[in-house]
């Protein structure tokens, strides 16, 4: 009896190990055609049926770091020979690199929008988090009148869409100067994941039993000192959610950016569609954009993995 | 070491009245035990004289000096608290030191360490000192919480149920400790509880809370011989002293239960007078020729004595008696009381009429 249950046992396990498989499959399907895209050459990038087998290129990295223009006729022997490795690539593809007076290579804009994406949503992370932290300890810990009111509108600054207000907030930043630079957007998603953050960590902190700050407060502490000795250490794990979920909406935020920003502080998401290489659209170089702007949100979400998993469980903080 | 007086105080939540008008005086070096039922005010009242609660009005008196308007840190006072007093993430010996490292300290590294290791070893949890908080059993906690208020030398010691979460058997070897640790520190103990059996046996005075109000204070014998109303009378003892209602009648009482007349020696009012008699457990004896008869509704067990319910035409009060006595559920039993031990209270507010 014992064993005919184990028997059924492991064939159900079996099938959930498998159906598992499948579905996580399917949903790394996308991925697996944007990595392996990245490595494809050209030619083999927009094939029907889609290429599964193929030898891997690293020349779709190479032209997306450097700025490239059309050959009109194929490189002499002397100009072929005398090329690094990465620029016979670019040659191979029919283009060659784009050289200053002086030689230089020049890059392509990707470097820039792939920093600027990073002081935009890092900043703004920072700036999100520490605000919210510091308004839901307030409202967490402090009689404020009208909390309800107050805590209800800070929500309800994230019902309307964001696109909604693109073009007034296009039309205001134009008018201050603030289109086009860093601390525009930087504002715009403080100002977006700010009431998120406030909303998340209240909830964090309101968990934190308030009997370990008032044990400090009689030891001789100040509030402040309270906060950051008691309170901070206690509240990481939140925080360090409510970070990943700020820094995945900056980072990936595409509608403001691609209105408020066009060249100086423009972040990678609309840089990347519109990087069509000279002539037609090259999707090998599309997919290697997109997959180095992949990582940093694969990287901070990996590395506060432990947090994450307890921090998620709302609630569920040990005491 | 200080004396603690608070004056007219009234603390309101919103439309919740926490604390009405409270006076309570509190001697330097004093074990003092607020207790109360729960909602009664036990712990506002503490964390009123702690500074973590600001009055609506009325005053808080430290040592003489208006301590109203000092934040909790200039008060000078300890925390105990049921649970919450320990840090997690420290161990036991960062918990300790936790209050030494504030700015209002001035100790070496060296200083530190010293007191840490001595309270360790007044409280006999110097193996535990490098453990981790969250491992460490109730009883453990509690000792470590203890430490952590006494490792700072305060002035007032404020405790807040510390015992009320722990068994039976722990409880009693702490409430000996905190007794002895008092009497060593001579320091002034607030103890907040709601257990009566911990506030008598504590206790160099109790303050008897009900609603926010301090209905009586005075040392445990005078709360249990002389309770200023019907509530503080039934607060302590086990079981509570049995209330029943009747007139006087000839200098005796008749009771209402059964029409039973019993003898009292102090009485209050008029021949005719409604009144609640009051009579502790232990001061109503089964005797053969007792003037009551009753029937015996249930027997406890209690070691050395027995606490039998007896029921009068469906009135229920219980006696005290010595574990020989042969008695049996349903057994008709007569018995009378000791007339100096009866109390009598006004039937309305019900108020101590022996006190006037
Ligand atoms: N922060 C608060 N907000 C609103 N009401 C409160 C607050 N703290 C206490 N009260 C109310 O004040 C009254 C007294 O509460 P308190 O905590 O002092 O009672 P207690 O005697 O300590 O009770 P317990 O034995 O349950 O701990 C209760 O009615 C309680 O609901
Ligand atoms: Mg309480």
């Amino acid at each position: 009896m014992a064993a005919v249950r184990t028997n059924g046992e492991r064939t159900i396990n079996r099938l959930a190990i498998v159906s598992v498989l499948i579905i996580t499959m399917i949903f790394l399907a996308p991925i697996y055609w944007i990595a392996s895209t990245a490595f494809k050459p050209r030619n083999l990038a927009t094939t029907i049926p889609p290429t599964i087998v193929f030898t891997p290129e690293i020349s779709p990295f190479v032209k997306l770091f450097t700025k490239r223009s059309q050959l009109r006729a194929p490189p002499s022997q002397e100009e072929y020979a005398a090329a690094p490795w990465w620029e016979r690539l670019v040659f191979d593809g029919g283009e060659k690199v784009v050289r200053s007076g002086r030689g230089e290579v020049q890059l392509s804009g990707y470097p820039s929008r792939f920093m600027n994406s990073l002081i935009v949503a890092i900043t703004s992370t920072v700036l999100a988090v520490g605000m919210g932290t510091f308004t839901a300890y307030g409202f967490s810990r402090f009689r404020v009148k009208g909390e309800q009111d107050l805590l209800f509108f800070i929500l309800s600054t994230r019902m309307l869409p964001p696109v909604v207000v693109a073009i007034p907030m296009f039309l205001m930043y134009r008018a201050v100067g603030l289109n086009d630079t860093h601390l525009g957007l930087i504002i715009l998603y403080t100002a977006f994941n700010l009431s998120f953050s406030v909303w998340l960590m209240k909830g964090f902190i309101d968990e934190i039993p308030k009997e370990y700050e008032e044990a400090a407060l009689v030891d001789g502490y100040t509030r402040m000192q309270a906060f950051f000795k008691i309170v901070l250490p206690e509240a990481a794990t939140g925080i360090a959610a409510t970070a990943v979920f700020c820094f995945i909406t900056a980072w990936n935020e595409y509608a403001f950016a691609l209105i408020m920003t066009n060249r100086r502080a423009q972040t990678a998401p609309p840089f990347i569609p519109s990087q069509v290489g000279s002539g037609l659209p090259d999707w090998t170089v599309i997919a290697s954009g997109t997959l180095l702007f992949l990582l940093p949100v694969a990287i901070f979400t990996f590395l506060l993995r432990n947090h994450l998993l307890r921090g998620m469980s709302f609630g569920a903080i040990r005491k | 070491m200080a004396d603690i007086a608070l004056q007219g105080v009234t603390k309101k939540f919103g439309p919740n009245i926490a604390l009405r008008d409270l006076d309570l005086d509190i001697k330097d070096g004093e074990f003092f035990v607020l207790l109360g039922q729960t909602g009664a005010g036990k712990t506002t009242t503490l964390r009123v004289i702690a500074g973590l609660e600001k009055p609506n009005s009325g005053k808080v008196i430290i040592d003489g000096q208006d301590a109203t308007g000092w934040n909790a840190a200039e008060r000078d006072v300890a925390l105990v608290l049921q649970q919450y007093s320990l840090y997690p993430r420290l161990t036991v010996r960062g918990n300790l030191e936790f209050p030494l490292k504030s700015r209002t300290h001035n100790l070496t590294t060296a200083e530190i360490k010293d007191r840490v290791d001595r309270v360790a070893e007044t409280l006999q949890i110097t193996r535990l000192l490098d453990r981790k908080v969250e491992r460490l059993s109730g009883g453990e906690m509690q000792r470590v919480s203890i430490g952590r208020a006494i490792v700072r030398k305060p002035r007032v010691f404020l405790m807040d149920e510390p015992l009320s979460a722990l068994d039976a058997n722990l409880r009693d070897v702490l409430r000996v400790e905190l007794k002895k640790l008092h009497s060593e520190l001579g320091a002034t103990f607030v103890f907040v509880t709601h257990d009566q059996v911990e506030a008598m046996s504590m206790g160099d005075k109790i303050g008897v809370l009900n609603q926010g109000r301090l209905v009586q204070v005075g040392t445990p014998s005078e709360i249990y011989a002389r309770p200023i109303n019907t509530f503080v009378a039934r607060s302590v003892g086990t079981p509570p002293m049995n209330l029943l209602d009747g007139v006087l009648r000839g200098g005796a009482a008749l009771l209402d239960a059964g029409g039973f007349t019993l003898p009292v020696t102090r009485t209050h009012g008029a021949d005719g007078a409604r009144m609640r008699f009051g009579i502790r457990p232990e001061d109503v004896v089964l005797d053969d020729n007792g003037p009551v008869s009753a029937r015996v509704f249930d027997i406890e067990n209690h070691g050395v004595i027995k606490i039998l319910t007896l029921d009068i035409d469906g009135t229920h009060l219980h006696a005290t008696v010595s574990a020989q006595t042969k008695v049996r559920i349903d057994e008709v039993v007569r018995f009378g009381w000791r007339p100096g031990k009866v109390l009598s209270f006004d039937p309305g507010n019900g108020r101590n009429l022996d006190l006037g």
